[in-house]
């Protein structure tokens, strides 16, 4: 089938699409990460069909403040590893915003060294309110960049702050960019964010207190994991990512190599099958939570009742839990 | 959940630096609830199709202020045809003479908003007739 001579939205065809992008056809995929995103039931049926396919990739997180420098040393380890002839496929979020549904996706800005390369797929995400630093549909864009037959898939999570890690549950390898000037040691002791990195960017490493900085975080991830005798202890590499000049960008060749370190150290250690299961783990219990609240939701549709339930509630006749438990027995039997 | 959103790509071509206005509509665009992936300056016709089909967007957004919008504008409206995306909304903002509207809208550009236009009237053409 040619989905270049069809009009987009008239290609949605979940056979179609898979077939499509299982050979790597970017507007397939473009077009059934849209199905995935709306949450809709074709969205469902294609990820059927691609669960087959998938897993195969490396799948790489990268996570820090928001302007810590994420979306540009993205697009320098991008490079690298496109030299080395892999092809790589990205996946951006973003906040959405609570007051008016919209949002301003500004990473692809950044990638603009790859905006012609056919070896690079790029998408852009929207959170739509999910927390946790990436968007409900974050698992299934990145199953599907997968099938495409990308060797790498980089997951960029929205600005985040201490504790948004759902990233440990999608990606394989976590990359935690920081910047000098965040807090002292105590910050970096606190459980949360600094804990999930596998590999530490210290980006912007040519501002002022870089130095002490690094001496800091070197520090504390040495008491933290040669403590435990942890088979894996992340590495601090000082990086600077958006140079005035070529020759001032720096680290990115480590970062990358020591990407690759970590993804064969999960191998050979067999740790990756641990962190598959407990993708699966992750997926099946979100997957849960939505068909039962949409199996719910569908049920109370045009009855009135939830109105009613709210009112019991705020009149103080009944409570929260009272009224779970008996729609729950209503709609699903429990 | 099921709530699909308008997706547009917010770009300017060719060496025209002046990014402001892009950026304005760009946001008030977002306010209007709509997924806006800003794409910047310095952008080649090809560089934002290919944005354009990896994003699945529903509308190209294209602003220019140096004079190059006959010179660009063409050659993105014969990249869409190439690529079959007849049902992407393709606009055009920016400052150029009131004369131009009619030539790009006879090259094939859906709607032109010159300079002073307002926001809503741009949030509901987009709004009223994406496909």
């Amino acid at each position: 089938m040619n989905l270049l001579a069809m009009p987009r939205k008239l290609a949605d065809n979940p056979k179609a699409l898979a077939d499509g992008l299982l050979l790597g056809d970017r507007r397939a995929a473009a077009r059934a990460i849209t199905l995935v995103e709306d949450g809709s039931q074709k969205g469902t049926e294609l990820m059927k069909l691609l669960y087959p396919h998938v897993g195969r990739s490396m799948v790489i997180g990268v996570t820090g403040a928001g302007g810590s420098g994420k979306s540009s040393l993205i697009n320098h380890i991008i490079r690298v590893f496109r030299s080395q002839g892999r092809r790589v496929g990205v996946v951006a979020v973003d906040p959405t915003s609570p007051f008016s549904g919209g949002a301003l996706l500004g990473d692809r800005l950044r990638f603009q060294t790859h905006s012609m390369d056919e070896g690079v797929y790029i998408r852009s995400m929207a959170s739509r309110g999910y927390l946790g630093g990436l968007a409900r549909a974050t698992t299934d864009v990145v199953r599907i960049i997968e099938a495409m037959g990308n060797d790498l898939v980089i997951v960029e999570t929205l600005g985040a702050g201490q504790d948004e890690i759902d990233i440990i549950h999608v990606a394989q390898t976590c990359v935690l960019v920081l910047t000098p000037g965040m807090g002292d040691d105590i910050q970096a002791m606190k459980a949360g964010i600094m804990e999930i990195a596998d590999l530490i960017a210290l980006n912007k490493a040519d501002l002022d207190g870089a130095e002490t900085c690094l001496r800091s975080l070197e520090a504390t991830v040495r008491y933290g994991f040669e403590e435990k005798e942890a088979a894996w202890i992340p590495r601090v590499i000082p990086t600077v990512a958006a140079g005035a000049r070529t020759d001032d960008v720096r680290g990115i060749e480590e970062v990358a190599e020591a990407i690759l370190a970590h993804q064969s150290y999960l191998r050979e250690s067999r740790t990756i099958h641990e962190i598959q299961a407990k993708r699966v783990e992750q997926e099946l219990g979100l997957v849960f939570r939505d068909e039962v609240q949409k199996a719910v939701f569908k049920g109370l549709k045009g009855t009135g009742k939830k109105r009613q339930y709210i009112r019991a509630i705020l009149e103080g006749r009944t409570d929260p839990y009272s009224v779970v438990e008996e729609v729950l027995r209503t709609f699903l039997r429990v | 959940m099921g709530t699909e959103k308008i997706k547009v790509i917010v770009s300017k071509v060719g060496l025209d630096g002046h990014d402001r206005g892009a950026k304005v509509v760009a946001s008030l665009l977002k306010e209007g609830g709509m997924e806006v992936v800003y794409l910047g300056m310095y952008q080649t016709p090809e560089s934002i199709i290919k944005a354009a089909i990896d994003e699945d967007a529903d509308v190209i957004g294209l602003s220019y202020l140096s004079g190059e919008h006959l010179v660009y504008t063409p050659k993105i409206v014969e990249e869409m045809k190439k690529n079959g995306m007849d049902d992407v909304l393709l606009v055009v903002g920016g400052s150029f003479p009131p004369e131009d509207i009619e030539v790009m809208k006879q090259m094939g550009v859906d709607e032109v908003f010159r300079g002073g236009s307002r926001i809503p009237s741009i949030v509901n053409y987009i709004t009223e007739n994406v496909r």
